[in-house]
């Protein structure tokens, strides 16, 4: 039983939702390959050598895949896969894995199994659905696992202690389907949100863009990533990489602040695993204060100030 | 150009789902059904386009159960000019429905299909992409705003960090994301029209696909309730029992 881990990267370094994957994997049991498919990705290549646990890294490089399409990606993994021996072919749950994965899953012809967050055994998995309000556990019959991995299911592998081989093998033909022409990346100061140890997240009472900015300093105080409900991505208030919840991306940091956020379910969905939950709302009957640990009710225009203030 | 819009009947956005007391599943009886919402956006795009003149016809198409009508009856009101509904009892999985929306395609031969990225019933976010595989078309997944001049596409599309912009020939594959578009709502006189507009079942034999499910469902649960209720009198003891009882700062 062997797993194959496709790499989320920059070429450069690998995503912190590659650490978790890697447990996921040992979890499965047998050993761990990881493909980092790039165009100078030897970097990235030698950080996932170092990952503990990996036994193996695939290294396929070529011009075509220094701005990869989920059509060159898995065109190469899908060689890789029908040249046998794996079992299960994982990847984090990040956009990069969620684009690249059922692509590959239907040409191997085998279901994908989405956002896994408890590994029950080789073929049985538990995943959230109904935006995480329902478990459910399910069993693959498919011969080949495809899986994508909820990060905060799982620690993080250690990204030192490993020493594995790095193999380079080719890289499928550039397809010539789609190329990627433009990237506008959010500049922030802040955190990346996902990986980040405290979350602070504004929602639709914050009531405007240039209100949002009172979130910064407090962010900055606490070192924290900045986030934001759908609503408040709805208002236009800051971009949708920001979105928290069901459709957005699933935090589960030491803190999330969750401030002017109401709590629907679909928000509460990507950080009701946080360790510590902080609401700040002016409605004491908002459903963010049935799961905060620390609800303070009152008008976030002051309290935040004095927050910020009080974290000197 | 023709184009097909992929829509699903799904439990209401605002409906508190609960789990069968057996734990095979969740109750869908008596729960108010509508169509995901993200399924709302690709039928808007797709109706924007033919109101650019871009796009000359649009399908419709839903598979499952017979009340998947209704669905469809909904796209047609929000503007599509034609239905099919693939009609089956099985538990349809994600590479069905690709299967049988890839059966679909090569008889419409559409320039382009057009899904919501994710069900909000089974959070998958698999179907578009392997649609777009089986038919060995590109794909745009997430997408953010849609531009289509002659043979090719121009997508925006939500990335982790922010957007990417990518460049496609069609026939291609592209699935909506949250600020493609805002939807519109179906008016009485255009859910009235919709009631008249031709609405086609068939079935997954008829259309050679085997949809037998790949993952059995072994148990389905709720999770653990998160204790909270907690309150702080003011931001002097937040600071303080993050200090000190929590430890987080």
């Amino acid at each position: 039983m062997t797993t194959l881990i496709i790499a989320d990267h920059n070429h450069a370094s690998l995503q912190a939702a590659m650490f978790n994957t890697v447990t996921a994997a040992q979890k499965i049991g047998g050993d761990i390959h990881v493909l980092v498919a790039g165009s100078n990705a030897q970097e990235a290549a030698q950080a996932a050598s170092r990952i503990a646990g990996v036994a193996k890294v695939l290294h396929a490089d070529a011009p075509h895949l220094a701005k990869p399409t989920a059509e060159n990606v898995s065109a190469t993994v899908v060689a890789i896969a029908k040249g046998g021996g794996y079992s299960h072919i994982l990847a984090p749950a990040t956009g990069f894995g969620k684009n690249v994965m059922p692509r590959v899953a239907a040409l191997l012809d085998v279901a994908q199994i989405s956002e896994i967050t408890v590994v029950e055994g080789a073929d049985t998995f538990v995943r959230p659905i109904y935006a995480g309000s329902v478990l459910a556990t399910v069993r693959s019959s498919d011969a080949i696992k495809v899986i994508t991995v909820r990060a905060t299911g799982f620690d993080a592998a250690a990204a030192s202690g490993g020493s594995a081989a790095i193999e380079s093998v080719p890289a499928a033909p550039d397809t010539g389907m789609s190329k990627v022409t433009g990237q506008e990346l959010s500049k922030s100061e802040r955190p990346e949100l996902t990986s980040a140890r405290v979350v602070v997240s504004g929602g639709r009472g914050l009531g405007s863009a240039e209100n949002f900015k009172l979130l910064e300093a407090l962010a900055a105080k606490l070192n924290a990533a900045l986030g934001a409900s759908r609503a408040a991505v709805d208002a236009g208030y800051v971009p949708n990489d920001y979105q928290v919840g069901q459709t957005g991306k699933i935090v589960a940091p030491d803190l999330y602040v969750a401030v002017g956020i109401s709590g629907a379910i679909q928000h509460l969905a990507g950080m009701k695993d946080s360790k510590v939950i902080v609401a700040i709302n002016k409605d004491p009957e908002a459903p963010i204060f049935q799961i905060a640990d620390y609800g303070l009710v009152g008008d976030l225009f002051q309290i935040i100030p004095d927050l910020t203030a009080a974290l000197g | 150009m023709k184009v097909l819009v992929a829509v699903k009947r799904v439990v209401d956005y605002n409906v508190k789902v609960r789990v069968k007391s057996d734990a095979s599943g969740v109750d869908t009886a008596n729960v108010k059904m509508s169509m995901n919402p993200f399924d709302e956006i690709a039928v808007e795009e797709a109706v924007r386009l033919k109101e650019k003149g871009i796009a000359t016809e649009i399908v419709a198409v839903s598979c499952g159960l017979a009340a998947c009508q209704e669905t469809l009856r909904t796209a047609l009101a929000l503007g599509a000019d034609r239905a099919i509904l693939v009609e089956t009892d099985t538990d349809l999985q994600p590479l069905a429905v690709a299967k049988l929306l890839q059966a679909l395609a090569a008889r419409e031969q559409p320039k382009l299909v057009i899904l919501g990225k994710q069900a909000i019933d089974d959070d998958a976010n698999q179907t578009g992409q392997m649609l777009a595989a089986l038919l060995n078309w590109p794909q745009a997944s997430f997408a953010s705003k849609l531009d289509l001049a002659g043979d090719r596409a121009t997508v925006k599309r939500e990335v982790d960090g922010g957007l990417e912009t990518i460049e496609l020939s069609l026939p291609a594959v592209v699935t909506a994301d949250l600020r493609l578009n805002e939807p519109r709502y179906a008016t009485l006189p255009n859910i009235m029209k919709a009631k008249k507009k031709p609405l086609e079942t068939t079935n997954p034999a008829a259309l050679g696909v085997d949809v037998t499910p790949r993952l059995a469902t072994l148990k389905v649960v709720e999770p653990p309730k998160r204790q909270g209720g907690g309150k702080v009198a003011d931001v002097a003891e937040l600071v303080a029992k993050l200090r000190n009882e929590a430890k987080v700062i």
